[in-house]
């Protein structure tokens, strides 16, 4: 793996090198900040470390709605980076980050499914959101969740978490844009046994994920 | 035959009018299992890379994903 990886990433050609996003900056009072987010609704495909993150960050500013999809269970492993607490190891994720997310802002709707998402049911689960962000572990599964997407919602835009394994590097972290789809992540740290993710590196790119979720939302409006 | 991949002027070394994604991944080496293509700004599913195909003056991304969440 580290051999092909080191080829690929040498190749300067390959990856990382998207169009930069400059969506323009803004000012707002957090009235109007609310007032606009309260009537969005965010799809979360995966409620690992990305996902849940992200939907913690999402809630505590104002968003309406979250429509979260996992069909895991909590397991004693996943607390080195996700959002949930040692008493609910063995839960169902989407229940348990439902609750985590309604203790946070008890007023967002929060539909979670538990299911593992096939091309049909992504393009049902997700029709009525304004945003859905792709934060599965496998990388097979980002590629399926991305193509199914992009294809029944064109112009929806897509965020997906890509590299953010292990620890420091903060400089490598950054976000792209092709079209609607958005990477981030720093597009080369795969998550292994010799290489774990960790809270902080994910939390960063879950908040970055979120932080342009953001930024699309209150610029569209 | 120019194009430009990922936002960069790139030679292929090639004869050919035009290539197939399956092509371009092995003219380049790009052996990630999972990647999103796009040709001029189209989606490209996985089942199409053996027929999808591009021309002088396109532009092509290819964008691997790699496992971790």
């Amino acid at each position: 793996m580290s051999r092909l990886f080191l080829i690929t990433f040498l190749d300067p050609s390959f990856g990382g090198i998207l169009s930069r996003i400059n969506l323009g900056s803004a000012t707002m009072r957090v009235d109007d900040i609310k007032r606009i987010l309260k009537r969005k609704t965010v799809g979360i495909a995966g409620c690992g470390g990305l996902g849940s993150n992200a939907a913690i960050s999402l809630a505590r500013v104002g968003l309406g709605s979250l429509v979260l999809v996992d069909f895991d269970k909590v397991e004693e492993g996943n607390l080195n980076r996700q959002y949930y607490f040692s008493d609910q190891v063995g839960s169902y994720k989407a229940i348990a980050l439902k609750e985590n997310v309604r203790r946070v802002n008890p007023s967002i709707a929060v539909l979670a499914h538990l299911a593992e998402l096939t091309p049909s049911l992504i393009a049902d689960l997700f029709s009525g959101c304004d945003i859905v962000l792709e934060a599965f572990d496998r990388a097979e599964m980002k590629e399926m969740l991305i193509e199914c997407v992009q294809t029944a919602f064109p112009s929806m835009p897509l965020i997906s978490g890509v590299g953010m394994a292990g620890w420091g590097k903060n400089d490598l972290i950054g976000s792209m844009r092709s079209g609607n789809l958005y990477i981030v992540g720093d597009q080369q740290s795969e998550a292994s046994d010799d290489n774990p993710p960790l809270a902080p590196r994910v939390g960063i790119v879950a908040n970055m994920m979120a932080n342009l979720a953001l930024e699309l939302m209150l610029g569209s409006d | 035959m120019k194009i430009v991949l990922n936002n960069r002027e790139e030679f292929l070394e090639t004869t050919k009018q035009s290539l197939t994604i399956s092509e371009l991944l092995v003219l380049k080496n790009y052996s990630f299992k999972s990647l999103v293509i796009k040709i001029n700004g189209d989606l490209i599913k996985r089942e199409k890379r053996e027929t999808a195909s591009f021309r002088e003056g396109d532009q092509v991304e290819v964008i691997h994903l790699i496992s971790g969440g």
